[in-house]
């Protein structure tokens, strides 16, 4: 299958996904801000960076960038898009996720070790975990406090939308005490038809274990087997 | 007419552009006219120490630069070497102290700015970024806003621009009180074919200036990092530079795609003394001239000087030099990033660096005056005699337990984790970071290779205050360690020589005897040194820093699958020391930390057996015979342990013979505890491996001898130490933490 690998000017994840798709036997083909040619993609990934410099908010000013028209169309469709760091906040920017990506509450960025526990298989990207496993996966961000009102956090719980949650090493819950300072610890979240997922933490960055954790690759399997039709395919509205 | 007849600037006019009247009149005489107030501000700036190294060329000389890895020595805008597979690693370390001081959060973020536009200059993709900071005693509030200020700055460039910082070192000391120190090193990668320089060529040929319009920001800077601080240095924040990274790496992206490009003749970063000092380097290293046109830069405010346009350090901005007919085509790669680019200069045949403004010459000065021409600074005296205390004249012992300073230490502010500042970097960004911050030296892989590239910066400056000779050997010896710890080789060597007033002849005397120490060393252990930077000037009214020698060391390893780390690694391991073992606590953190003195002599030094001691460990780590290596530096022999024990999550218990029956400290045990004599490492290895290290450790003639073992949640020393290792977790990690 074929990942689109968005590039905006201060991305720079690009290329770490580009080497853990072509780990997980993929291709990929960088999608330039500009376009919005998507190039028959299978899945877009939004990557982490800070795109436009996020001197504003995070991914406000990327949402307006041709390709992310685009790119709300193709999830608008049904196609996967996969938001990571950066691509998470440009999401919830876009309104293709809610909530916001708020500065992380030790006002600090930070960089370190995270656990998160799949909370879903019922997506695409999870298909291929165990509910209630735990990932070893890095964070990497200034600004990645997950933040909404009541409403929105009951109906994520309610539709098992959280796709991730921060817990301890040993799966157990933490509480509060993560990387961020998230609600209800969370790390990542699936859009209603289960097809946009945005997450903080870089699994791209944990495909091998040379560099500590190879439990991101489940997930880019997880798209790859979807995808080609041999495991749950959850989107079948795509056309 | 005389040359005093000539010098019709005022005292104030020079102190402006920080040249001596001594300076002024050879300039006089040298050009047989008066300069125009232009030409004295730019002469100024490149005759600055920043820019010319008029008290420090003559030293560097006596630096080995040459090896079989070498590529690029020092000239270059960073030195590079070879690592195999047909690519080059590319490095320096640079000194951004003096903004650092007075506006630490973007004096720091633009000293990363700054170096990585001196790798990808070179058309090498930064892939790592170190940083070597020191301040004055963290309890007191203005260090903590230094700390934290220049903390949040290396955040802030090095995380948005994406190039991950691995690794650095971070010392407190009250002789950075009024100076702090912030070094930052770059790294990066590059085929050698696309190994690109900063040298003109071609009469006709054209400049163009991409990246930032021109402001009015950081004028005068390279002046400002050539003479003291003073009370009003905090009215010179203009002199300090205001960085952008996201347009810095727009300017990356778009430079390291022309990497290789047959139409790019010359790539020159703007730096100190901004497009004055850029341009004239970029001509002079050709042997050719350059004409600047200033109205035809993009200005960021109206009514800029021709003046300061050419002073200008704005940043985020490049040179490039191409002919007349590829202009166009280069300008739409930049356009593609949202670059901006204006033609701003032309190659002369001759040597000249003319300045025009629109149709007016405002500037005509011959090149090589310009750049090779500030007279040389010698030795502002004789040697001053000072006598080395002999004996240390250590405050009354501490009524410590072995226990209590142990822990002590490993709760100091230098001792301590830097997780807390590390955590604040992106350190992983790149895919490429094997061992993570927090260990000996860093170790990156590079893409498309199996091999790694092991990078550490170390100095410790007690010992350069106690002997700046064997303090700068020992820099040298203890970087190389770091990086053998990782089964890395030593490749090359960048250094940092940050220095108070050398027009002192203690400190100038001080330089020459570091730069010795350094050649000695690198020629001793066969490491060259290709690139570099000198700071002086870190006194404040009088009060100058100690001299702190900071080595950037790479080492290249085949494998990075072949890797050792610090941890102690499995239950039942054995532990051992390579390496003597000795009582040396003269310029020790014990030493610090017990009576708050730096005295006697710093640590004995044989280099022969720093050389078997590298060979014995890195034999040993190829062989697949150790599970951990991790050099014994500060704190010495207990700290080493206690460090292994936490990065392994593991205890460990250990006897030293020559502690004998131990009574408390007072015997000094403390020296064999806590002394820091060098060419030393702590290993361990399964039981199967005693019998081959013995004999490894013989052929290598070190110093070899079992300690104990690897196993519980305890750290010992048989008689002297028991401590559980969650209370020396608890203390280490908490040892930067502010304390309410």
């Amino acid at each position: 299958m074929r990942f689109g690998i968005a590039v905006f000017p201060g991305t720079w994840s690009d290329r770490d996904c580009k080497h853990a798709v072509e780990l997980a036997g993929h291709t990929s083909v960088m999608l330039w801000h500009k376009d919005r040619d998507l190039h028959g993609v299978d899945c877009v990934i939004l990557p982490g960076g800070f795109s436009y410099g996020d001197y504003l908010r995070a991914g406000a000013v990327a949402r307006f960038a041709p390709l992310m028209e685009s790119v709300a169309e193709f999830a608008g469709a049904g196609g996967l898009v996969w938001g990571i760091c950066n691509g998470f906040q440009i999401l919830c920017e876009a309104h293709l996720l809610p909530g916001a990506l708020t500065r992380n509450s030790s006002l600090e960025f930070r960089c370190a070790a995270s656990w998160l526990r799949v909370e879903t298989s019922d997506t695409a990207f999870t298909a291929g975990c165990e509910r209630g496993s735990v990932l070893q996966v890095p964070v990497s961000h200034g600004e990645g406090r997950y933040v909404a009102d009541q409403e929105t956090l009951d109906m994520l719980e309610r539709e098992q939308r959280v796709a991730f949650r921060y817990v301890r090493r040993d799966g157990s819950a933490v509480e509060g005490d993560t990387p961020n300072g998230s609600m209800h610890d969370i790390a990542g979240i699936v859009s209603e038809r289960r097809n946009v997922l945005g997450m903080m933490p870089h699994p791209e960055r944990a495909c091998e274990p040379l560099l500590g954790s190879s439990d991101g690759m489940q997930l880019f399997r997880s798209v790859a087997t979807s995808v080609s039709g041999n495991g749950v395919m959850p989107v079948a509205a795509v056309s | 007419m005389t040359s005093v007849e000539l010098a019709v600037a005022s005292d104030a006019e020079l102190a402006e552009v920080a040249l001596t009247r001594a300076e002024y009149i050879h300039l006089v005489e040298s050009l047989g006219r008066e300069p125009n107030r232009l030409e004295l501000g730019i002469v100024g700036a490149l005759w600055s120490e920043h820019c010319s190294y008029k008290t420090s060329k003559p030293l560097l000389g006596t630096l080995p630069t040459k090896g079989p890895r070498v590529l690029q020595g020092p000239g270059e805008n960073a030195g590079a070497v070879d690592i195999g597979n047909g690519l080059a690693c590319v490095f320096k370390i640079e000194s951004h102290n003096h903004p650092s001081a007075i506006e630490p959060y973007q004096g720091a973020a633009t000293g990363v700015g700054g170096i990585l536009r001196d790798i990808f200059t070179m058309g090498a993709r930064p892939i790592a970024l170190l940083d070597s900071l020191r301040f004055g005693p963290l309890d007191e509030p203005h260090q903590r806003h230094l700390f934290d200020g220049v903390v949040a700055g290396i955040g802030g460039y090095g995380n948005c621009i994406g190039v991950p910082t691995v690794g650095g070192e971070l010392y407190f000391d009250e002789s950075y009180r009024t100076n702090c120190l912030v070094n930052a090193m770059c790294v990066g990668v590059v085929e050698h074919g696309k190994l690109t320089r900063a040298t003109a060529s071609g009469p006709g040929n054209l400049v163009l200036l991409v990246g930032a319009d021109t402001g009015r920001d950081g004028i005068h800077g390279a002046s400002f990092a050539s003479v003291v601080l003073d009370a009003d240095s905090a009215a010179r924040r203009p002199a300090v530079q205001v960085g952008n990274p996201f347009l810095e790496k727009c300017l990356m992206e778009a430079c390291l795609e022309l990497a290789g490009d047959p139409r790019v003749i010359a790539m020159q970063d703007l730096g100190a003394a901004g497009l004055c000092g850029s341009t004239a380097e970029l001509a002079h290293r050709g042997g050719c001239g350059i004409e600047v046109d200033v109205a035809r830069a993009s200005r960021r405010e109206t009514g800029m000087t021709p003046y300061e346009v050419m002073l200008s350090e704005s940043q985020e901005r490049m040179l490039i030099v191409a002919k007349p007919g590829d202009v166009r085509s280069l300008q739409e790669v930049f356009e593609r990033w949202d670059l901006h680019s204006d033609v701003v200069a032309v190659i002369l045949p001759e040597q000249r660096f003319v300045v025009r403004d629109g149709a007016e010459q405002v500037c005509d000065l011959p090149l090589d005056l310009l750049v090779d021409g500030a007279p040389p600074r010698g030795a502002p005296g004789p040697r001053p005699d000072r006598p080395k205390s002999a004996v240390a004249s250590r405050g009354p012992a501490p009524a410590w337990t072995s226990d209590e300073a142990l822990l002590a230490l490993m709760g100091s502010p230098n001792l301590g984790s830097r997780s807390s500042v590390y955590r604040r970097y992106d350190h992983q960004v790149g895919d490429a970071t094997v061992i993570l911050p927090g260990g000996d030296a860093a170790l990156v892989r590079v893409d498309g290779t199996t091999l790694g590239l092991a990078l550490a910066t170390d100095g410790n400056s007690r010992y350069t205050a106690l002997d700046a000779h064997q303090g700068a050997m020992i820099a040298v010896c203890e970087a190389a360690r770091n990086v053998v710890a990782t089964g890395a080789r030593p490749a090359a060597v960048t250094n940092c020589l940050n220095f108070a007033n050398p027009e002192h002849a203690d400190v100038w005397w001080d330089l020459h005897d570091a730069i010795e120490g350094i050649g000695d060393a690198c020629r001793a252990l066969d490491i060259p040194v290709v690139s570099g930077n000198v700071s002086l000037y870190n006194d404040t009214g009088g009060t100058g820093i100690d001299p702190t020698v900071v080595i950037g060391m790479v080492g290249v390893i085949d494998d990075v699958a072949r890797r050792c780390t610090a941890g102690f690694r499995d239950e039942g391991d054995l532990v051992a020391l390579v390496g003597p073992v000795a009582a040396e606590l003269d310029g020790s953190e014990y030493q610090r930390l017990a009576g708050g003195v730096n005295a006697g002599t710093p640590p004995g030094l044989d280099i022969d057996l720093e050389r078997r001691v590298h060979a014995f460990v890195l034999e040993a780590i190829e062989a697949g015979l150790l599970h951990s290596a991790h050099d014994c530096a500060e704190g010495g022999l207990a700290v080493a342990i206690a460090e292994s024990c936490l990065l392994g999550d593991i205890g460990a218990w250990v006897g030293i013979d020559e502690i004998g029956d131990g009574e408390g400290l007072i015997n000094g045990a403390a020296g064999i505890l806590f002394g820091e004599s060098q060419s030393r490492f702590v290993i361990s290895f399964a039981r199967e491996a005693l019998v081959r290290l013995h004999e490894l450790a013989a052929r290598h003639s070190v110093p070899f001898r079992g300690l104990g073992s690897v196993g519980g949640e305890r750290v010992g020393v048989t008689r002297c130490i028991d401590v559980s290792l969650a209370d020396v977790r608890r203390v280490h990690g908490g040892a930067l933490i502010e304390r309410e």
